[in-house]
């Protein structure tokens, strides 16, 4: 049979290790294995509950980092190994590691799948950095696996309370300062991206981001996940802007 | 040999110009004006919005999607942004699309006879070439009852009250979840549709069986895609012989012969939904290549001249 024709279902999955990462963000690894690239997601399914997106941190073995936001992620955070997620994926375009030189920049939870970026990045041989941001110390994500990695690490916060005070924006500058960068990935709130985009083209750097929508089918139909035309779950969720593009 | 380039696919539908006979489905992508319009760049006739309500519905809680083997399922449960905004959805869709010649189609549903009559009335402020009467969508039951489609008499009384309320040509779209279509087809034509669109999704069910329980938060959805081609086939070719007005086929198809098929079977003009997955928006005009090629190849000189001509075969 044509394997378009294949069924793409969610599949029951058990959980075999959750990490607590901070106070609401928890990091769950489950005993599947996908084919998938930094910066795509899956659709996790909590029977009776919902199904919603999750960006991935890796894929060999599935893993994703979830702060509680809501009812579903609460519900998550309820599970511990053994306990099952049912996961249907992955999609979506992910990033494109291009350049020798990247700058991986992560605000809030959107941290997530820069870690997966920069982990791929070193295992090509490539020369990753990364800029962690977060309203506060207690928000801050990832800047021990990060180091773990071998990855140079900024640390930003709104508030000054740990690392820089200010926005990944000023780190992005910083970063500029302190080396070379061949491209801009990140991943966060729209206003950061919104932000970074602008910086980027002022600069003349060439940047991917990655944008969270509401999602339904993930599948490129339902439209649900529109952005101005563009289809975020089959298109994206990550978008290039090269040095000329509007 | 006909030449290629003369093959004319130009349709028309209830007096309205279609540049292809191939119409964006509703449900599918029509959630903005910036992706309508993209699709209609990309091969489409006409563009149809996602259905909308007298009031915004929020839709039922994921998962209200899934893809199963040769087709989806799916339980949305009629999100939109109510019938005032979709006014400015279909104005804007509009004015992107009015130097293309594709038309749009502006699709509505309510929960009473009065309320398409008022959603019917509201949208025409838009001016949408032609509206689609949604009386079909199976995935509301528990909260609405059985649609307006399953019963001639609801069916007609929907159609009745929506041409007294707008000027727009209307195309109903009816339900394969019927024992007798062609009856329905019938009285909708008596009650003055201009148009029938069919088929809906058909009603089925999918259960994950380590979850032991139904996957979609709805319980019940609609199938769309390749799987339900044959049963979309049947319903157009029983339309086609009970009623005169054209009929818009829908019902997986993702390829020029699939197309083709729905046309002989009696559609005028045909919709494509669940085949923008596997083709992208591009699908569209991909399909339309391939009916070009077929209908040139076999020395047709218009799209419409296939229409209906399987049942040309049977009277032999």
């Amino acid at each position: 049979m044509n394997d378009r024709w294949q069924p793409d279902l969610p599949r029951a999955a058990r959980i075999v290790a959750v990490q607590v990462e901070n106070y609401r963000t928890r990091t769950f690894t489950l005993d599947r294995r996908l084919a998938a690239r930094p910066g795509q997601f899956v659709m996790a399914w909590l029977p009776g509950v919902e199904e919603r997106p999750l960006s991935l941190i890796a894929g060999d073995p599935v893993a994703f980092t979830v702060a509680q936001v809501g009812p579903f992620t609460a519900a998550l955070h309820q599970l511990g190994p053994g306990d099952r997620v049912w996961v249907r994926g992955p999609y979506g375009n992910g990033f494109e590691l291009r350049g020798e030189h990247l700058l991986c920049v992560g605000g809030g939870y959107g941290v997530a799948p820069m870690l997966f970026v920069a982990r791929e990045a070193l295992r090509m041989g490539l020369q990753p950095r990364a800029i962690v941001g977060a309203r506060t110390s207690a928000d801050l994500l990832f800047l021990d696996r990060f180091a773990a990695l071998g990855c140079p690490t900024l640390a930003m916060t709104d508030d000054g309370s740990a690392g820089q005070r200010g926005l990944v924006t000023d780190g992005i500058r910083q970063a500029l300062r302190e080396g070379p960068v061949d491209e801009v990935y990140a991943c966060g709130p729209r206003a950061m991206l919104e932000a970074i985009l602008h910086l980027c083209q002022e600069l003349r750097l060439p940047c991917q981001l990655s944008w969270e929508n509401k999602m339904r089918c993930a599948s490129g139909i339902c439209g649900t996940c529109e952005e101005d035309g563009w289809i975020v779950c089959r298109e994206g969720p990550v978008r290039r802007w090269g040095v000329d593009d509007e | 040999m006909t030449a290629f380039t003369s093959v004319d696919l130009t349709t028309d539908l209830c007096g309205v110009r279609l540049p292809t006979p191939l119409i964006l489905a509703s449900g599918i992508l029509g959630t903005s004006a910036a992706l309508m319009a993209r699709v209609g760049r990309c091969g489409a006739g006409a563009v149809t919005s996602k259905s909308c309500s007298p009031q915004s519905r929020a839709g039922h809680p994921n998962p209200t999607v899934i893809k199963w083997g040769p087709g989806f399922l799916n339980a949305v449960g009629l999100a939109n942004p109510g019938m005032n905004a979709q006014v400015a959805i279909l104005r804007e869709t509009k004015a992107r699309l009015a130097d293309s010649g594709v038309a749009v189609i502006g699709s509505i549903f309510a929960e009473t006879v009065d309320g398409f009559a008022r959603v019917a009335e509201t949208i025409s402020a838009a001016q949408p070439d032609l509206i689609e009467v949604n009386i079909s969508c199976p995935n509301v039951a528990h909260e609405l009852g059985a649609p307006f489609a399953a019963a001639p008499e609801s069916a007609a009384a929907v159609t009745r009250a929506v041409k007294a309320a707008t000027e727009v040509p209307i195309i109903v779209k009816l339900s394969p979840n019927v024992a007798d279509i062609a009856a329905i087809a019938q009285a909708v034509e008596a009650a003055g549709a201009d148009a029938l669109a069919a088929i809906n999704t058909v009603s089925g069910m999918v259960i994950d069986i380590e979850a032991v329980r139904p996957i979609l938060a709805n319980r019940e959805g609609g199938i769309s895609g390749p799987a339900i081609k044959p049963i979309a086939v049947r319903c157009i070719y029983q339309c086609y012989r009970a009623v005169s007005i054209p009929i818009v086929g829908i019902g997986g198809v993702s390829s020029g012969a699939d197309a083709i098929e729905l046309m002989m079977a009696g559609a005028r003009a045909v919709g494509v939904g669940s085949a923008v997955h596997w083709g992208g928006v591009e699908t569209f005009s991909q399909i339309a290549e391939e009916m070009t090629a077929f209908l040139a190849s076999h020395g047709y000189a218009r799209a419409a001249d296939v229409v209906g001509l399987a049942h040309r075969e049977e009277a032999r």
